[in-house]
């Protein structure tokens, strides 16, 4: 009777072990560790000085399937540049009704603006504030991203945001991959490389980045 | 009318006393609630535990005020109406499938003494009464316009939202139970035929007395195949897995009530499991003696009618969980074919060969003999009903291949 079998596998699995475990520890009030390359909120990162990475250039809003990024670039004023070149992230808006926390942003980024904490907890009661600008994206001046008031941070959440984008090969070239190719960030400086990665003999010429700013601008655009 | 005539008539008036049915009425209610409060409970931590997972364990002891903290959440969701929408029937839909589900359970006793013949009334607080809100003489036939009417509940609901994939799942929806309700009637029939009655109360007492106890439950007296179909037909009626094409997350996002958000769409919820809890209690009075089973010591009276019949709907709840847990979904086709060229004919012909045999009880004619022939009588058709369908496929291909090459 093969119909029956499957009701004596789902009766047993009654009295089996739960493999899954309890969203928070009970008696500890801790919730577990998110794994390194946890998808969360987003940060805008600044260079070590403390200019903005995002160039304004709209790759994120266009790689986007959910379609919740939107943005804007201006020209930086001359006396007093927002970020290195010619150009800077004037909007920068992320729905967070919208977003899937799919980090295609993250890989279309080419100066590695963008990149995402592992905060997940954190809740609206309009939609208006499901909207976030770059005053709330963009780090602090201690390179940590901001913690919003209506947003539950744990310890490490805001730790490795960029953990995903050293995962891969930030130029998207193959003749990159597993290269520390990526820029200093503020508050961090350049990441160490992770397991399997080394950091590059020769400098390579489009995807320096840890040295002057005026560099950014050349390979920016590329 | 004449038979609703002479209802009235013989119907005894000096002991109606609307105060006492107000507070009948409010009992069941508050009943009903609390059961489908506890029933999407133990849905949810059974499945969870034929799955291997926790399940709800945070609000209230093991997670049991889960579905009360899902309601309050509800109460305060923005409810939205779509800009297609008909607006008076969306807002009239979730009544149109709770109201019915609500009087279904009227008819259902739920307690009682029905041993050695009794009528299943109680005496308490002064008054006799039967443990059942109302007991009217064509009860069943009020379960079946219910379940009817409940169809309109999710079809409308569809048809209003002006929403592509709601509009599909309604038509899936009275596709299926329209089908569906052919079988499920014709399984009915049979236990007519055996109570000689459709109201409850006496289909109950007819199922009393027996050997054993329990000998006299019309599961075993008609011999399972009515009640397997019952059953079958009730999941597929409840739009339950594995018959939950209605709402199919995977095609059809939440089908019927795709639209619906905020209390609209938690009174479709209460009526969907409200339905689960009313289809067990009706499928116990109809097949499992209702109330009715062995009474091992004098002492809790008729407490043990209120006990037997919670054990056996405990029994049915968990059943149609496991179900769900079990079964992959039918295909739409697969769940027509079941339907029409499974159920229906074999509803029909068990009928049939139960009429028989009670027809063979006066005539006399020897019982093994007429089930033999009954059974022979039911292959044959089967057979023949195969063939024909085997027939029709071959004509269709070959005209499919003359017509399109």
């Amino acid at each position: 009777m093969g119909y029956l079998e499957g009701f004596a596998v789902t009766f047993n699995k009654l009295f089996e072990e739960r493999v899954t475990g309890e969203y928070k520890a009970k008696g500890e009030g801790e919730k577990r560790d998110k794994p390194e390359r946890f998808h969360g909120r987003h940060v805008l990162n600044r260079y070590e000085d403390g200019m903005e990475k995002c160039i304004g250039c709209e790759l994120c809003a266009g790689v986007c399937p959910a379609r919740c990024i939107y943005v804007r670039g201006a020209d930086n004023p001359p006396d007093n540049p927002v970020s290195p070149g010619e150009r800077f992230g004037w909007i920068y808006e992320i729905n967070y009704l919208r977003c899937i926390h799919c980090d295609l942003c993250v890989e279309a980024c080419p100066t590695q603006a963008i990149t995402e904490s592992k905060l997940f907890e954190f809740s609206f009661t309009n939609r208006d504030d499901a909207i976030y600008t770059k005053d709330e994206l963009v780090v602090g001046d201690d390179g940590m991203p901001q913690k919003l008031p209506w947003e539950d941070w744990r310890p490490g959440d805001d730790e490795h945001t960029s953990g995903w984008m050293r995962a891969t090969s930030p130029g998207g070239s193959v003749a990159y991959q597993n290269t520390v190719s990526w820029s200093g960030e503020l508050g961090y400086g350049v990441r160490s490389p992770e397991m399997g990665q080394h950091a590059p003999e020769s400098e390579p010429v489009a995807a320096g980045g840890h040295e002057d700013h005026d560099d950014h601008a050349d390979h920016g655009g590329h | 009318m004449i038979a609703q005539q002479a209802y009235l008539d013989d119907f005894d008036w000096t002991s109606w006393d609307p105060v006492f049915l107000a507070v009948k009425v409010v009992l069941v209610f508050t009943v009903l609630l609390v059961s489908v409060m506890f029933m999407v409970w133990f849905e949810r931590k059974v499945v969870s535990d034929m799955q291997n997972r926790i399940g709800p364990n945070v609000a209230g002891p093991w997670g049991m005020l889960q579905t009360l903290a899902d309601g309050i959440k509800l109460f305060f969701k923005e409810d939205l109406t779509p800009a297609g929408a008909d607006r008076f029937v969306f807002k009239l839909a979730p009544y149109l499938s709770l109201i019915p589900a609500f009087l279904m359970f009227s008819i259902v006793p739920i307690a009682g003494d029905f041993s050695d013949g009794n009528d299943g009334s109680v005496e308490l607080f002064g008054q006799t009464f039967v443990w059942q809100l109302v007991d009217p003489p064509m009860g069943i036939l009020l379960f079946l316009a219910m379940s009817g009417l409940g169809i309109y509940g999710v079809m409308l609901a569809g048809w209003s939202s002006g929403s592509k994939y709601p509009l599909l799942g309604s038509v899936r929806a009275s596709a299926q139970m329209v089908s569906y309700e052919a079988a499920l009637g014709l399984s009915l029939a049979a236990v007519f035929l055996s109570s000689g009655s459709l109201s409850p109360n006496e289909i109950v007492r007819a199922q009393a007395d027996g050997p054993f106890g329990i000998g006299g439950w019309n599961v075993f007296g008609l011999g399972f195949v009515p009640f397997v179909i019952f059953l079958i037909a009730s999941t597929a009626e409840l739009n339950r897995p594995p018959f939950d094409l209605v709402e199919a997350e995977q095609e059809l996002v939440g089908g019927f009530h795709t639209e619906y958000s905020s209390l609209r769409f938690s009174l479709f919820f209460l009526a969907e499991f409200m339905n689960v809890v009313t289809m067990s209690a009706i499928m116990v009075t109809l097949f499992f003696g209702g109330p009715h089973g062995p009474v091992f010591t004098e002492t809790l009276g008729w407490a043990w009618g209120l006990l037997w019949f919670v054990l056996k709907v405990l029994v049915f709840l968990f059943t149609f969980v496991w179900f769900r847990a079990t079964l992959p979904r039918l295909r739409y086709d697969q769940l027509m074919d079941l339907g029409w060229k499974l159920l229906i004919p074999l509803a029909l012909g068990w009928f049939l060969m139960l009429g028989a045999l009670r027809v063979g009880q006066n005539e006399g004619w020897n019982p093994f003999a007429v089930i033999a022939i009954g059974l022979v009588v039911i292959a044959a058709g089967g057979a023949l009903l195969a063939g024909a369908i085997r027939n029709a496929r071959v004509g269709r291909t070959e005209s499919d291949v003359l017509e399109y090459g």
